[in-house]
């Protein structure tokens, strides 16, 4: 399946301020999860993350810091602020909002599909 | 180093060269590439493998340096004013921060002033300054120069040594004739910016490119100075104005004080500014020399058809001769700026056509005005017209090769536009030759001594 750009690029920073909730993390840590979420769907690339990753520090939602890897080199992880925290929340009522509005006009499309078979009209 | 570290060496390189990623994301990339090292290694690759699986998955630099360039677009222009410590190629030992720039224009400053005292006053003896504007003004402008670029002891001496003789050179001649005067003032200068010039290719004077990146240094630096000029004025507007207003005379202050040294300030920032932001708003004034370079042409154009349609030809005003020179100097002047944005492997194009176009108008023109001076010689030469004609036939060989080359280029003979190069850098000591000319050998021979 193709995912297109628009609709990555809209659910980025929700899935990345998601991802911190569980606790800081890295850039390479990050892509990894959320191609493990979305079940190899969603593969970023680095052009696409880390812009993000600098965009959010930069409205305060999340934090970066220098520390250092399990080797010993220099890695930046990012934790979540409490803005961040307030953002996701709002992400999750909207993205809930556009799933539910789907979902219910899916349904209906569904009732829909079937009365205008017909096969539908001789069971009418 | 293991070949692996040097592989991830020459790539943070490669990655730190782009605009708009600095050295903080470089090594947050890395940290992702040796993420994707490990992980290839573990499942079986071997280095060499790895790193080109790895440097793949990472996408092209280009790619990121693009998207990093969109979400930083900004920082393309903070880099005008900081001094590039979070820029992205500030090498350790670069002498390219703003400190040493501002150190070298307060001492810029400081030397206006030195000749106060020994009690000459800008508003008494205007003379003196009209002479040594330049080499006060530019000494410190040359001093940065040397300083940024490690000159090594021959150019530093080789500079002071020409500072010294233009100094000389300015003063000698005190003989109250106001056309000397007129002319050293306007010829002093050009030396001492060639001399600037040495400062700045120093040790690669001999170089055609060196010479060409003087030349698009020059161009860079007028359009700093005009920027810098136009904010002065108003801020020694402001002060006259605030001054005034508080009851105080200010024109001593502003005259004495606020302009010379302002200005003699303001060229070093300017120098230091080219020189440090050359990729970032690079090339300002090839973008000028192409934008008007059909707008002069089609001037010229116009101004033969005028001077043929006066029927004047033989005797045209005094004044139009100068304004020849000027054609000269502008023509030659956008020729060399088309070239100093050319890329080596360009092929010619409409625009050669326009260029040469230009090149051929002012010739055209030139030599009308020469033949209308060459027949007011009858009645005697005098030391302007020894310096007009001068001028105008220095310019006026310069002009008639490089229209020669361009019709090469156009022709798209092999080395063309290097040979241009060559010829347009080879002039640069002419311009400085006939300048000492003009200051110390022309006045005696005139008898204006």
């Amino acid at each position: 399946m193709d995912i297109p750009k628009d609709l990555v690029a809209a659910s980025a920073a929700p899935l990345v301020l998601s991802i911190l909730v569980d606790g800081p993390s890295y850039g390479y840590a990050i892509i990894k999860r959320v191609s493990d979420v979305s079940m190899g769907e969603l593969e970023w690339t680095e052009g696409l993350l880390y812009p993000l990753l600098h965009r959010l520090e930069r409205q305060g939602q999340i934090r970066g810091s220098w520390g250092a890897s399990e080797s010993g080199r220099k890695r930046k992880y990012y934790d979540l602020t409490d803005d961040g925290r307030a953002a996701l929340a709002e992400h999750r009522s909207q993205w809930r909002a556009v799933a539910a509005a789907l979902e219910e006009s899916w349904g209906d499309a569904k009732r829909m599909m079937i009365a205008a078979t017909p096969n539908g009209m001789v069971t009418a | 180093m293991s070949d692996i570290e040097h592989q991830v060496t020459l790539w943070r390189d490669h990655m730190a060269k782009r605009a708009g990623v600095t050295a903080e994301e470089v090594d947050e990339l890395e940290d992702h590439l040796r993420g994707h090292l490990e992980q290839l290694e573990a499942s079986g690759l071997n280095e060499d493998e790895a790193f080109l699986v790895a440097v793949k998955r990472l996408g092209s630099q280009h790619d990121i340096a693009r998207e990093f360039a969109r979400e930083n677009s900004q920082r393309l222009w903070k880099q005008l004013v900081l001094d590039g410590t979070e820029g992205p190629t500030r090498a350790k030992g670069d002498r390219g921060g703003w400190l040493p720039a501002v150190l070298f224009a307060v001492a810029g400053a400081a030397l206006v002033k030195v000749p106060t005292l020994f009690g000459l006053t800008l508003t008494d003896d205007i003379e003196f300054y009209v002479r040594n504007a330049s080499l006060l003004g530019l000494a410190a402008v040359a001093a940065y120069l040397l300083w940024r670029h490690r000159a090594p002891a021959a150019s530093v001496i080789s500079v002071a040594v020409a500072f010294g003789v233009l100094a000389v050179a300015a003063n000698l001649f005190d003989s109250g004739n106001t056309d000397v005067l007129a002319m050293t003032a306007l010829h002093v200068p050009i030396a001492v910016w060639i001399v600037v010039g040495l400062a700045y290719v120093s040790a690669r004077w001999r170089e055609t490119e060196a010479r060409m990146d003087f030349l698009r240094f020059s161009g860079e630096f007028v359009i700093y100075m005009v920027l810098i000029a136009t904010a002065g004025g108003i801020l020694v507007g402001l002060v006259g104005a605030i001054t005034e207003l508080a009851g105080y005379d200010p024109s001593g202050f502003l005259t004495e004080w606020l302009i010379p040294c302002g200005a003699a300030g303001a060229v070093v920032i300017a120098a230091w500014l080219v020189e440090a932001k050359q990729a970032v708003v690079e090339n300002m004034a090839p973008v000028l020399a192409r934008t008007f370079t059909p707008l002069f042409t089609a001037a010229f154009l116009g101004l033969i058809a005028v001077v043929i349609a006066s029927g004047n030809v033989a005797d045209l005003d005094r004044d139009l001769l100068i304004a020849c020179d000027a054609v000269l100097v502008v023509a030659v002047a956008l020729v060399l700026y088309n070239l100093t944005a050319r890329p080596a492997n360009a092929r010619h194009g409409w625009f050669d056509w326009i260029q040469l176009t230009l090149a051929g108008s002012a010739l055209l023109l030139n030599a009308i005005a020469l033949a209308n001076i060459v027949a007011r010689i009858t009645d005697g030469w005098t030391f302007n017209r020894a310096v007009v004609v001068g001028g105008n036939v220095i310019l006026l060989v310069n002009l008639a090769v490089s229209a020669w080359l361009l019709i090469q280029t156009v022709r798209e003979r092999a080395g063309a536009v290097p040979r241009l190069e060559r010829w347009q850098t080879a002039f640069i000591p002419v311009y400085a030759a006939w300048s000492l000319v003009v200051v110390l050998v022309l006045p005696p021979l005139f008898g204006l001594t």
